[in-house]
């Protein structure tokens, strides 16, 4: 292991993202479940359709029509919002690992990271880049 | 059944699978697609969706207590997500391709083969070994506490164990499940890193490899914030529940309890398929 610094230890870097997973899922949840209650008060006596696949309107399809839709206090946006922050948790882990492997100077990973980081970023954001 | 009704079902059923799953070992996300599709009538594109959601949050919620034991290899896992997340990329995009009937029958099967794994023996410890060159330029090989202090252990077979890796990322890209099984095989059984390492590292990878097909299926209307609200709760209270009482309760039985289950449903759902009526 470099010990060039040793604020940036392996054993360090973990516990920090550790506690940066779980306070990620803490904020997501609190989210979801706020988002859950409204939208139970709201429409706990509709009808729940999920026999037939029609798909999810466009406005929860995308991150931008999640952010509008939560910041308008619609009940299902503020769900996805808590949702979308719980899918971008793994993400912000990933590009911390990849700043933690940088500052250890380790080549071989900030690679490997980037390539990981990626794939990652492609799935959640690509279709703003390919249309 | 209206919405508080049905949403307050999801949501036992969900804790009850994370709970079972925690304390089995076996995960409670391979019980979500055919609990929502079977007893919910819940179109298989719209439990996959929920399903994946679910694993994101056990993996990172179960993540910052295995840290703290010091178990799990960082730079393991990154290496092997590259895999993964590739393969979870190529399984979204094929579960777009695949009729929904023949994913409830590949589900099935996979679920059968999940069960088979998670009852072989466990192997114990590394042996010894001579490091792996290529494992060794990639700085693969770390050590785990024991009794005696930390011990050292190499890691072997890299490329076998990331061919596997990408049939498990496409795995979970295709059906919303962690995979945890074949991920704990390749690294248990081909890399011989040792079982608690693999297990913890696995937990890890589990999450990373959710993020990078959930995004698809978001984009595509699968995720349905009225269904996943109640599954991701559920999930995530259970087992975290789970994992509490874990130290205190017996677990054989309940491993054996829970896997005639999973044949069940795997059962189940290669015959709706075979049938059409999922």
């Amino acid at each position: 292991m470099p010990k060039s610094d040793n604020s940036w230890s392996d054993e360090r870097v973990e516990l920090i993202v550790g506690l940066f997973l779980r306070i990620g899922v803490i904020v997501a949840s609190f989210f979801v479940f706020a988002g859950g209650i409204y939208y139970l008060t709201r429409y706990g006596s509709a009808f729940p359709e999920y026999k037939i696949f029609s798909g999810e309107p466009a406005d929860l399809k995308s991150v931008h029509g999640i952010v509008a839709d939560a910041f308008s206090l619609r009940s299902r946006g503020i769900i996805q919002f808590g949702l979308l922050l719980l899918m971008f948790t793994p993400v912000a882990w990933v590009a911390f690992l990849l700043l933690a492997f940088a500052k250890q100077k380790d080549l071989t990973y900030v690679l490997v990271t980037t390539v990981v980081l990626a794939v990652l970023l492609f799935s959640l954001v690509g279709k703003y880049l390919y249309g | 059944m209206n919405v508080i009704e049905f949403t307050s079902l999801v949501w036992l059923g969900s804790y009850l699978a994370g709970l079972v799953g925690a304390l089995t070992g076996l995960g409670g996300g391979v019980v979500i697609v055919p609990l929502l599709t079977l007893a919910f009538g819940v179109d298989i594109r719209y439990a996959i969706g929920a399903s994946l959601v679910s694993v994101i949050a056990t993996s990172a919620g179960a993540a910052s207590a295995y840290v703290k034991e010091g178990y799990t290899n960082i730079r393991i896992g990154m290496f092997l997500e590259i895999a993964t997340t590739i393969g979870a990329l190529c399984g979204a995009f094929l579960a777009s391709q695949i009729h929904t009937s023949w994913l409830a029958v590949i589900f099935g099967v996979v679920l059968i083969h999940s069960a088979y794994l998670s009852s072989k023996p466990r192997r114990d410890g590394p042996g010894a070994d001579r490091p792996d060159p290529l494992a060794a330029r990639l700085r693969l090989d770390g050590s785990f506490p024991t009794a005696k202090g930390r011990q050292a252990y190499h890691v072997h077979a890299v490329p076998a164990g990331f061919g596997l890796m990408f049939s498990a990322g496409t795995l979970s890209g295709l059906l919303g499940i962690g995979s945890g099984a074949v991920k704990v095989l390749a690294m248990d059984h081909f890399m011989r890193i040792p079982f608690k390492v693999s297990t913890t590292t696995s937990n890890f990878m589990i999450g990373v490899t959710a993020a990078a097909s959930v995004g698809i299926y978001l984009n595509r209307g699968y995720i349905d914030p009225g269904l996943s609200m109640p599954v991701m709760l559920g999930v995530l209270m259970g087992s975290m529940s789970g994992a509490r009482i874990l130290v205190k309760t017996r677990t054989r039985l309940l491993r054996l309890i829970f896997s005639a289950v999973i044949l069940v449903l795997a059962v189940e759902m290669i015959y709706n398929g075979l049938t059409g009526r999922v």
